[in-house]
């Protein structure tokens, strides 16, 4: 089975309804597309992400109203570095989707889906411990994984896999 | 949607209300799970658990490790359902390469799969069990999971950490006689389930400790991600096996039970009703088993049989390529979700095109399912808390990971 190439272009995504809802809302939301593998992925301008993953939840015609997951990718050294990453699912329609943001290596932030979908509050507590990413608005900011006093965010690409010695 | 989201911090000497420390080394916790709960008699006021004690880092592992040598790694994860584990992962970079599996690799998947998820229940099923206090089925339960464990033993070689699915299908043709025992196993089964039943369903003293208790409304599940049986007994219709089929799951025949109430006896239903459904997969795999190779043909990635290494100079040469420098996966990324014993277990796998995964993120169904405690448990007493932990089945080296 041989791949298919990736589809970056938003003409022929337009009919996804996920990609449809946001254009309809505000085009500048809407960074770029991806359709690979038969996975959509959305790249949603920084301040748009919370009002963005409102309206999908929302949306009366393929509402995503389940949040499957939330979590990052660094790209070291390459800027923006940080890719966050949002997997949507909608549970009447078994549809997927995938948000991207992406943020600068010098005090990476955004806002807090957690008003969204209360379950973001621990996956964004999770990137926050180990990417070190700010979710503004989030109730209860504190490291989740790895103790209180930690130095450094660990999956980070220029922190060494056998940590500081 | 205020009411989900759980109160900060617990600040000692309030007004009547004393701060409990449960775990991280109570029996009940299943494992090492820390519960800080603020107490009013003994009323939970408000609820906060505490988890990180099992992080091990395996997902910064996993990114210096060529993409076979992370299957291992992943029945580290979850302890009670190795295989689940080990599918989501092979599935993901299966994907990501566009790799064709023989049908029947996918079915013997399917029919260890399933298998793993009886494992699994039982577990839960038995410790559940003896946190409200009954012993006997705590035993008769690990009676039957050592049965699944010796079959797992014969196959792969482990009786724990399998590691038997492999990128490109499955590591060995299992040995001969061992679809024997299994429809041995999977005839007697049944009238075990009815054993546990008898002990348990009618039971006063469990449908005391467990109907009403620990309630949450589908809304307040879906919101708090919550999934698997822990969403199903709140009555939300979802399995992905049926939903979003994956490894041939299309082809067989089961139902999804749900529960009406959402607590901690609907949960308890659901789970025993799955079973049911797990065992009858089992044996829809046994009679409907296709016949033909193993393993993807696909020789740059999936290791050459031992006898055609031993004879075969170009077996050879893929066998030392494969093991020194790895293969190479295009880049991409994946998010694959499949159904875990305790819910949405996904992986999310991105390439840069090099032998080792750029990222692989683990989805946990406990994380986001120990979520809904706090809202199962306030208002409650400290006992019902012993049954909410039991109900979602947790599994702290999922969770921290």
């Amino acid at each position: 089975m041989a791949l298919a190439p990736a589809v970056t272009d938003l003409e022929q995504l337009k009919g996804h309804p996920a990609v449809a809802r946001l254009l309809a809302w505000n085009p500048k939301a809407v960074e770029g597309v991806n359709f690979d593998r038969d996975e959509m992925t959305i790249y949603v301008e920084r301040s748009a992400i919370r009002e963005a993953c409102a309206l999908l939840r929302d949306d009366s015609n393929c509402p995503f109203n389940y949040l499957s997951d939330v979590t990052c990718v660094d790209w070291y050294p390459s800027e923006p570095r940080f890719h966050v990453v949002y997997h949507l699912f909608s549970i009447p329609k078994k549809e997927r989707v995938r948000l991207k943001v992406k943020l600068n290596g010098d005090a990476p932030a955004l806002e807090s889906v957690t008003s969204v979908w209360p379950g973001a509050n621990y996956f964004e507590r999770e990137v926050f411990d180990l990417f070190g990413i700010r979710f503004n608005g989030h109730p209860y900011l504190r490291r989740l994984l790895m103790p209180e006093n930690w130095e450094g965010h660990p999956l980070r690409k220029d922190y060494p896999v056998e940590g500081y010695r | 949607m205020a009411h989900l989201t759980p109160t900060p911090v617990l600040e000692p000497g309030q007004d009547k209300t004393m701060i409990l420390n449960m775990g991280p080394q109570h029996p009940s916790t299943h494992g090492v799970l820390r519960v800080l709960l603020e107490i009013d008699g003994e009323t939970v006021v408000r609820m906060m658990p505490d988890i990180g004690f099992l992080h091990t880092g395996i997902e910064k592992t996993c990114e210096a490790k060529f993409y076979q040598q992370v299957v291992p790694l992943t029945d580290r994860i979850d302890y009670l359902c190795p295989m689940t584990n080990n599918l989501c992962y092979v599935l993901a970079v299966e994907k990501l390469l566009g790799l064709e599996i023989p049908p029947r690799a996918q079915w013997i998947r399917v029919m260890m799969n399933e298998l793993t998820r009886i494992n699994s229940h039982l577990v839960w099923l038995g410790t559940h069990a003896m946190d409200i206090g009954a012993m006997t089925v705590f035993l008769y339960c690990f009676r039957e999971r050592e049965d699944i464990l010796r079959l797992f033993e014969a196959i792969s070689g482990q009786r724990m950490m399998t590691s038997y699915f492999r990128i490109g299908g499955i590591a060995l043709e299992p040995p001969l006689g061992f679809f024997d025992r299994l429809r041995k196993f999977a005839d007697k089964f049944p009238s075990r389930v009815d054993e546990y039943e008898g002990l348990l369903t009618g039971n006063p003293i469990w449908k005391m400790r467990t109907q009403g208790v620990a309630k949450i409304s589908a809304e307040d599940a879906i919101a708090l991600g919550a999934s698997g049986p822990t969403l199903r007994g709140s009555g939300v219709d979802i399995d992905l096996r049926r939903d979003a089929p994956y490894t041939g799951y299309e082809n067989f025949k089961f139902k999804v039970p749900l529960g009406k109430n959402g607590d901690v006896f609907d949960r308890y239903m659901c789970r025993v009703a799955e079973l049911r459904e797990s065992i009858g997969m089992v044996k829809q795999a046994l009679d409907g088993l296709p016949s033909g190779p193993v393993k993807a043909n696909a020789p740059k990635v999936v290791l050459p049989d031992r006898e055609k290494m031993k004879t075969e100079m170009e077996s050879l040469i893929y066998h030392f390529k494969i093991i020194t420098e790895g293969f190479q996966v295009p880049e991409g990324e994946v998010y694959q979700a499949i159904e875990s014993p305790r819910g949405e277990m996904g992986y999310y796998v991105v390439s840069d095109g090099s032998s080792k995964p750029y990222r692989v993120h683990m989805r946990s169904a406990c994380l986001a399912n120990m979520q809904t405690l706090p809202t199962m448990c306030e208002g409650r007493l400290i006992a019902d808390v012993v049954a909410a932990i039991g109900s979602i089945d947790i599994v702290l080296g999922e969770i921290d990971r």
